[in-house]
């Protein structure tokens, strides 16, 4: 960690953030009906089985979740070598559903780019929305967040990092200089 | 961690994290071959040359499919339609390859060493389908992900590979990798096909194949190239599959999960019996599925190596 390191949502913000998140997306999709959540490995990912759990408190209805690596769909091979690639997991079809992709930062949007195109390749959802827990500016192309967690002004050189324990549940958000 | 070889010339020269990391990216490339929609556009814009000087049907499709898999444009040329019959030079043949611009050229060689001889003249990747009698790293690569899936480690396991060591690239080629990875390779066959010094690499050398198949996890089984050496190294074949060809009843010495590998294509009835090749121990079509994924496993690490060293 470098010298300045501030936390810009605390443990109980990151808790409040995720259950208004579920309350919204069963607000605006009215219920659960064809909702399915898939997470991007590997913040999202853990982030989308934490709003499940809350939808499931909330309706009782355990929603299908699936997880997506977005390694082989960048667009920057040639610039940063060969990543590690992890495994896409989606166990159920994607036709007709409507598709929460949960990642935890929102920064440029060519991981949001990737994934949506990941999520083409498995099939035609009927909508895709996007929720993630912060927001921190910077769009390098058209796209926003449905359902937002904080919105944090930064600078480009900053870092902000989603903290999780070993059970992969979020603790806590730094924003690092 | 990240991958530094541009070329993936033979498994002498790859650690064992290496290693470990393409049989892992190879693992997450295999759900792309489940999916409806084959294809994923990590390669796209790449063009891979798939060069085979020699014959081949499935380390060249399983290349192919590969890269196609991964968006990268393939193209074939093979030797017998290639100006290779006209005189030129291996080195001119690549350089003029090269003029081209692709990006990687997968070549398969009758002649040991040529992969090598090219990855000193040419500035893309070389991968190497298969040099002489020396190297096919690949297979070897897409042995073990089939060892790993059965057996879950490597550490401790005993393999016996049978048949004509010395010409064989496969046998090579595993064991370079297998002795990383804490396993106990040994060879047989019969003595015109067992080079002498093999036990300097850390190979156990049997006398027969009922001490190599005692005990053993995995087996193996090598070609017995019927076009090449079947007259001048045996006496008969049928001698041959009666000494060191696998049945039934030789399977038994192994362990009772022992799994039984063949790298293609058979003989049957000469070095594995059609009981042992179609039994519930084989998992030799597994092999074939899981080529496809080491193969791009490779193409997409090679792909990055080049830009990690500039």
């Amino acid at each position: 960690m470098s010298e300045s390191n501030t936390v810009i949502l605390d443990h109980a913000g990151v808790k409040r953030a995720l259950t208004r998140i579920a309350h919204e997306i069963l607000e605006y999709n009215k219920g659960t009906e064809n909702l399915a959540l898939v997470g991007i490995r590997s913040g999202g990912a853990h982030l989308a089985e934490q709003i499940r759990a809350r939808i499931n408190d909330i309706e009782g209805v355990e929603l299908p979740l699936g997880a997506v690596d977005i390694t082989m769909y960048r667009d920057d091979l040639g610039s940063r070598g060969s990543l590690p690639v992890g495994k896409t997991d989606i166990p159920f079809a994607l036709d007709d559903k409507k598709v929460i992709l949960v990642d935890d930062v929102l920064f440029t949007g060519r991981t949001i780019r990737a994934a949506m195109d990941a999520l083409m390749d498995f099939g035609r959802p009927n909508t895709i929305q996007l929720a993630v827990l912060i927001d921190r500016g910077h769009r390098e192309l058209p796209i926003r967040s449905d359902y937002t967690g904080r919105n944090v002004p930064t600078s480009r050189e900053e870092k902000v990092l989603v903290e999780f324990d070993t059970d992969n549940a979020p603790i806590e958000v730094h924003l690092a200089k | 961690m990240s991958f530094r070889h541009k070329h993936i010339l033979g498994t002498e020269n790859l650690s064992r994290e290496d290693i470990e990391l393409i049989l892992e990216t190879a693992e997450s490339f295999k759900e792309i071959n489940q999916r409806d929609i084959k294809k994923v556009p990590t390669l796209r814009g790449k063009t891979i040359i798939n060069a085979f000087f020699e014959a081949s049907t499935r380390t060249r499709l399983s290349f192919e499919i590969a890269g196609k898999r991964l968006s990268a444009d393939t193209v074939n040329i093979s030797g017998s339609t290639s100006s290779v019959v006209k005189g030129e030079t291996l080195e001119d043949t690549a350089k003029n390859i090269e003029a081209m611009a692709p990006d990687i050229i997968v070549i398969r060689h009758g002649h040991s060493g040529a992969p090598h001889y090219l990855a000193e003249r040419v500035d893309c990747s070389i991968v190497n389908a298969g040099d002489g009698t020396h190297e096919h790293p690949s297979q070897a690569l897409l042995d073990l992900m089939t060892i790993k899936e059965f057996k879950g480690k490597f550490d401790g396991l005993k393999v016996a590979i049978i048949g004509d060591i010395a010409h064989s690239r496969v046998a090579r080629s595993n064991l370079y990798a297998m002795t990383k990875l804490g396993m106990e390779v040994r060879f047989a066959g019969p003595g015109t096909m067992i080079p002498v010094g093999f036990e300097k690499h850390g190979a156990i050398v049997c006398d027969n194949i009922e001490e190599a198949i005692s005990g053993a996890d995995v087996v193996m089984m090598l070609r017995i190239q019927l076009e090449r050496q079947a007259n001048t190294l045996l006496p008969t074949l049928r001698e041959y599959a009666r000494f060191y060809g696998l049945n039934p009843e030789k399977l038994k010495l192994a362990k009772e999960d022992a799994i039984v590998m063949h790298p293609g294509p058979m003989n049957r009835g000469v070095e594995i019996s059609t009981a042992v090749a179609d039994g519930p121990q084989n998992v030799i079509l597994d092999q074939v599925a899981n080529g496809v994924a080491v193969r791009m496993a490779l193409l997409y690490l090679v792909s990055g190596a080049e830009m990690v060293e500039e």
